[in-house]
């Protein structure tokens, strides 16, 4: 495919929320004011020193921002090749970036009035700092999980319902994050008046996509600071996982039109490629879902397939638009790794660093056990640690000893 | 141009009455007892059959028409297969309209423009694409109109008068507006509110308002007529097919009939609001 290269990567979306060929507006009549009321609330808190300044406030006290760039010395011994540096998302408040966006979306639900928040979640940690924002500045919160998600993200259930969030199990569909995001747009649908959606990814209609990387960007802004400070200059290459990709987003899009720095997305493989798996680049085309045009995982019939993934933040059959269209005009390169890589990743990063990562960015990890040894000592790889492993380690512990 | 559809709402409007409006889903539970079923319709009193796409995330459904949906595809369905459904009701009626109604991916995976070939030489009328708002109109409603098929479009609670001429700009056929905010199946439409929306986008179109969602019985569904151009059930019809299904989820022989006698009963609740508004 011949795709004209922009002059920036950074300019989308346009006005009507398109990254190239991505993204849209694709929701039902009775949410579209809603949306076209959540980009113009946008447009104005962006525009308003005040709110930008509440929000450094809270992200600093409440948060616990900057998180630290951390050179991962026995990680880098280990692999013998580029200069490791991990982004430690993990140690913000409530254990992943999740935090950074809701925290904006809260604000903004704030400002429009909203009392009754919703949010779907995956592995929990989107819905754990939604229940987390919700309980400090007093708002009704209600988190759609897929069934199946409940079960085996436990930890983050029983921490949802003590913040006072009401935990909603899906049954519909795949009982899994699409299903969730499905019941969510259900229940906006119907509480439209008094309703703020806070989506926990870069994915949906727009302006959602646009705001959550906004959002997101300091992780990569902080990123880009913290090592022109140690090292003096830039990163040469960034690392990231991607389910809806918010975690990646957030770090590559600051770095997007400095062209030393190469750029990985890690897709979950699930048992591979060739079975289920959660890779909607590496394995699906386009089409248009949750209010969207977007890589997908589905059949010939345009049916949205299952994503497996060993991980419940990545079992998702999209992925936000402008990953799609980083995908399509070559900025970005796509990977993927399977369970099993990413279980290794879990093991050694424990081991080597003390730091057990969430199942997600495991995945990163694993391909960073690729990509480092290939690329010579004075490279600089920086590795998004988006959240921590607690919340998994009763599944890895049983996993590994071997009893599922 | 004229289309089936405004046809249809010309002749009832010489005979002063409102439309029934049919929603069942293609392929449920089966192809087979799928065309029976929508063969039945016109005879039981259907003036407008509403056909949905199958899809497996269906965004704005109730549990019941998510249910069938998935009966449909789990049966076989497929976008192609729903064109051939209408191909096979076409053989015996060339007079009723067959409005399609779903979510825009497996059209826009079937490709917009072979779509809108093959659904006009299947005998379809017009679309109604739930998540294709107006701000997406270059997708599937301009190419649609292009084509010769209606763009249905959905009005809601939510739609002011400021951004109903958007809504309407490119409609044709008619307006379904959707009585409550929610999704298909919930709460009953509380007739007064009913009445007064569609007094509102009347004053913007000359186009048939009809109405939908949350209309189960004939009562209401006369209730409803008597204030629009049209009644829509879909859920209430659902509903008794599925109650008539075996214990596998498969059609038996109560299956055609339990459709065709709420249909029935729905229709007389309609006509009774022709008396109702003359």
């Amino acid at each position: 495919m011949n795709i004209a290269k922009p002059n920036s990567y950074r300019s989308g979306p346009d006005d009507r929320g398109h990254f190239g060929n991505f993204g849209g507006r694709f929701v039902a009549e009775t949410l579209m004011p809603l949306i076209l009321d959540l980009d113009k609330a946008y447009t104005e808190a962006k525009a308003d020193p005040a709110f930008q300044a509440e929000m450094n406030g809270y992200l600093k006290n409440y948060v616990g921002r900057p998180s630290p760039l951390y050179f991962a010395e026995r990680l880098t011994e280990h692999l013998g090749g580029a200069k490791i540096y991990l982004k430690r998302e993990e140690l913000n408040h409530t254990g992943s970036h999740k935090v950074n966006n809701v925290l904006g979306q809260i604000m903004l639900a704030r400002r429009m009035g909203k009392k009754r928040i919703i949010a779907e979640t995956g592995a929990g940690q989107h819905g754990v700092a939604t229940a987390t924002l919700c309980a400090r500045f007093g708002l009704e919160c209600v988190v759609y999980m897929g069934a199946v998600d409940v079960e085996r993200q436990q930890p983050n259930v029983i921490r949802m319902e003590m913040l006072g969030a009401k935990v909603m199990p899906v049954q519909s569909g795949t009982r899994t994050l699409k299903d969730a995001m499905n019941e969510a747009l259900r229940d906006w649908v119907t509480n439209v008046h008094n309703t703020f959606y806070c989506i926990g990814t870069v994915a949906g209609p727009h302006p959602y996509p646009t705001l959550v990387r906004d959002f997101q960007s300091i992780i990569g802004n902080e990123t880009k600071a913290q090592m022109q400070e140690i090292e003096g200059r830039l990163p040469d290459s960034l690392v990231a996982c991607i389910g809806g990709g918010s975690n990646a987003m957030g770090l590559f899009h600051p770095f997007l039109d400095d062209p030393s720095v190469e750029i990985f997305g890690v897709e979950a493989a699930g048992h591979g490629l060739t079975q289920l798996h959660a890779a909607s680049i590496a394995g699906g085309r386009p089409g248009v879902l949750h209010g969207n045009r977007t890589y997908l995982l589905m059949d010939a019939d345009g049916q949205i397939q299952d994503a497996h993934s060993i991980s419940a933040g990545l079992d998702y059959p999209g992925i936000g638009p402008e990953h799609s269209w980083l995908h399509e005009v070559g900025r970005v390169n796509y990977l993927s790794a399977t369970d099993d890589e990413a279980l290794a990743a879990f093991q050694l990063l424990s081991k080597l660093e003390g730091i057990i990562p969430a199942l997600e960015p495991a995945h990163a990890i694993a391909k960073v056990m690729e990509l480092a040894p290939k690329r010579p000592r004075d490279h600089l790889m920086v590795v998004n640690l988006s959240g921590r492993g607690d919340k998994d380690v009763p599944q890895v512990g049983d996993i590994l000893r071997g009893k599922k | 141009m004229t289309t089936r559809i405004d046809t249809r709402f010309a002749e009832l409007a010489k005979q002063g009455r409102s439309a029934f409006v049919t929603f069942l889903m293609a392929g449920d539970p089966d192809p087979a007892t799928s065309l029976e079923i929508i063969k039945a319709l016109p005879k039981s009193g259907a003036d407008v059959i509403e056909i949905g796409m199958p899809f497996t995330d269906p965004m704005a459904d109730g549990p019941s028409i998510q249910a069938a949906g998935l009966r449909a595809l789990k049966a076989g369905m497929t976008l192609k297969k729903t064109l051939e459904l209408v191909r096979g009701f076409r053989k015996d009626d060339n007079a009723t309209p067959i409005v399609l109604m779903g979510y825009y991916n497996p059209i826009y995976i079937y490709g917009v423009d072979k779509f809108l070939v093959d659904a006009k030489s299947a005998g379809v009328d017009g679309l109604i694409i739930v998540d294709l708002p107006p701000e997406e109109d270059n997708e599937l409603c301009l190419p649609a109109m292009k084509a010769g098929l209606n763009f249905i479009r959905l009005a809601t609670p939510t739609t002011d008068d400021k951004r109903l001429p958007a809504v309407l700009a490119n409609t044709s056929g008619f307006v379904y507006y959707v009585s409550i905010t929610g999704i298909t199946g919930a709460a009953a439409a509380d007739t007064t509110a009913v009445s007064e929306a569609v007094a509102r986008i009347k004053r913007h179109t000359k186009l048939p308002v009809c109405v939908g969602f949350g209309i189960r019985t004939p009562e209401t569904a006369r209730a409803i007529a008597s204030h629009a151009n049209g009644a829509v059930v879909g859920t209430a019809l659902v509903d008794a097919l599925k109650n008539s299904l075996d214990a596998e989820g498969r059609a038996t022989g109560k299956t055609v009939n339990a459709v065709a006698e709420l249909t029935a009963a729905l229709a007389q609740g309609v006509k009774g609001a022709q008396q109702a508004a003359e």
